[in-house]
């Protein structure tokens, strides 16, 4: 059996009194499209972003590629990562905002190659002709030299996906990525998607396109309050929910 | 922006499609006589001012005598030479100091919060005095690997430095903090998930974004720092300030030599406000869809603009 690329055990997670996640168990396989879906406040974002550690997680075991995320086991001691490490495992894994979080102050190509220089310390020659690929992947191979301003908001996220894409990352993590885009603008960024998980590319999706999780998604998960209510195949719990929850909620979203 | 509106033609100049152009209108403008009355008020208090002058007992003539004379071109430098040291050192204690205070590290942050309220919280004319007279407490100088006396070490130049450049890295910290903090979040988020470390984030995202919001406060800093470095006299640095009252000192054309003073710090500040707006320019890459035009831009674009009109006439 292959090692999950993500495993989740009992991941509790609260700020303060409040408890986001109370006991999240899940896996990921390598190559698989995961959906998360549900409620906003259900903690499907926060969930994605313990994955990469942006979030600490207060109990349970998270491990990706079968090594625990922000944390070494010793024994049965759990040592806390450096920044340095916790940086060199976030390598792997890219992301991609709901609000875009480009760097404004670089032009897009100047985005993408930011972390291969910088984090890779690949040449700027290397980073170039890398980002002139991902650029041309996501369709704005002439929008290289274009500020973040002077993009809409559909280039902009697909410009954020080359640069997760450039340093070669084995799991992509999306963070309701098309739901701060003019409803014209979402399809050029769901294809952009769409072809990535068609190259294999493990992704997990927090998202609100329930066609985009029904056609290209392997598996979904819908949570609510902190806990997964239902998972299984995206055709089948959305076609046919079994949970009270699930059906009030897609019988609003659908 | 204006000088492109400038080049095409405006879209009133084409009539519309399939219609007669409207007649323009003529009416007959506003008269302000408020304006009028304001002027010749406004007017007519600059003459008497001007009028007082030149009944007042100034001899006129030593100003152009003693405007470039070397002691005072020498003072001048040395101005701008002790503001640009101060304003460095202050530049990179505010950084230091501002970093310090953000850190989840208590000891750090106590110890930034407590820099900031002595520097910021005592007058820096006092700072220079105290920095100056530091031998009369400690007349000794020991470092372990270096030993003096410190009348040797404290210089007029030394303590003016640290007078000025620890009361400005006082300052410059709060402006380099409001910066950093002006940063959206998702910033730092997007370059930690991108695998850069808490160092390489600050230093490629976080700052030259803080800049933006950083710069135009610092030029305001260091165009203080040109005036208020001539406190230094205090110390006996000898600075602009102290080079014209040297002067007046022995040729008793003391109002003269203030007025000399005054047009070089004019000059200074006039040239480093120069400074300051391309300065702010070049942080303003990115947040703005097309950046302004420069001055010396825009006299380009009017001479082409002037030219092109000749070739077509």
């Amino acid at each position: 059996m292959t090692t999950p690329m993500v495993k989740a055990e009992g991941v509790h997670k609260s700020y303060g009194a409040a408890h986001i996640l109370k006991g999240i168990d899940l896996e990921v396989a390598p190559r698989e499209v995961f959906c998360l879906v549900g409620p906003s406040g259900s903690g499907k974002s926060t969930f994605l972003r313990c994955i990469n550690h942006l979030e600490q997680i207060n109990a349970g075991r998270l491990s990706v590629d079968g090594r625990l995320v922000g944390y070494r086991q010793k024994g049965d001691k759990l040592y806390e990562l450096k920044d340095s490490e916790v940086a060199a495992q976030r390598k792997d894994i890219g992301m991609v905002f709901q609000r875009f979080n480009l760097f404004p102050h670089m032009t897009a190509i100047e985005n993408v190659m930011e972390a291969p220089v910088m984090v890779k310390r690949e040449s700027k020659a290397v980073a170039r002709a890398r980002a002139v690929k991902l650029l041309d992947r996501v369709g704005l191979g002439d929008k290289g030299g274009n500020y973040p301003a002077q993009l809409s908001g559909g280039q902009q996220q697909r410009v954020a996906i080359a640069r997760a894409l450039a340093m070669e990352p084995k799991l992509m993590l999306f963070d309701e990525p098309t739901s701060a885009l003019d409803p014209e603008l979402v399809g050029d960024v769901l294809d952009v998607m769409r072809g990535l998980a068609e190259d294999g590319m493990t992704m997990i999706v927090v998202t609100h396109e329930m066609g985009f999780a029904r056609e290209v998604g392997d598996n979904l998960v819908f949570m609510d309050g902190g806990v997964v209510v239902e998972s299984g195949h995206p055709r089948d719990v959305l076609g046919n929910p079994q949970h009270d929850r699930t059906k009030a909620f897609l019988s609003k979203v659908l | 922006m204006t000088d492109k509106l400038d080049k095409v033609p405006g879209p009133a100049a084409t009539p519309p499609a399939g219609g007669l152009p409207p007649e323009a209108i003529r009416a007959i403008p506003v008269r302000h006589y408020g304006r009028w009355v304001s002027g010749i008020v406004v007017i007519g208090l600059v003459v008497a001012l001007a009028f007082a002058f030149s009944q007042g007992n100034v001899r006129w003539q030593t100003i152009p005598d003693k405007l470039f004379d070397s002691s005072i071109i020498s003072g001048m430098l040395s101005t701008v030479w002790i503001s640009v040291c101060s304003m460095l050192l202050g530049l990179v204690l505010g950084v230091l100091f501002a970093v310090m205070r953000l850190s989840k590290n208590p000891v750090t942050s106590t110890i930034a919060w407590f820099y900031i309220w002595f520097f910021r919280g005592t007058p820096v004319y006092v700072q220079l005095l105290i920095w100056f007279n530091l031998a009369l407490i400690f007349p000794l100088l020991n470092l372990g690997f270096y030993k003096d006396e410190m009348t040797q070490v404290m210089t007029p130049f030394l303590a003016a430095l640290l007078g000025l450049g620890l009361n400005e890295g006082a300052y410059m910290a709060e402006i380099v903090r409001a910066g950093i903090q002006s940063v959206d979040e998702g910033q730092s988020e997007a370059s930690h998930a991108l695998g850069m470390t808490q160092t390489k984030t600050m230093r490629r995202i976080v700052l030259p974004q803080a800049m933006r919001v950083i710069v135009p406060p610092t030029g305001n800093e260091f165009i203080n720092m040109l005036k208020t470095s001539s406190l230094v006299v205090a110390v006996q640095y000898a600075d602009l300030l102290r080079a014209a009252q040297d002067i007046a000192a022995t040729s008793f054309a003391v109002m003269e030599m203030f007025i000399v003073a005054s047009i070089w710090y004019l000059a200074l500040t006039s040239v480093f406000s120069v400074g300051q707006y391309y300065l702010e320019r070049r942080y303003a890459r990115g947040s703005l869809r097309s950046l302004p035009p420069t001055p010396l831009q825009k006299i380009k674009a009017n001479l082409s603009r002037f030219s092109n009109r000749k070739a077509v006439a």
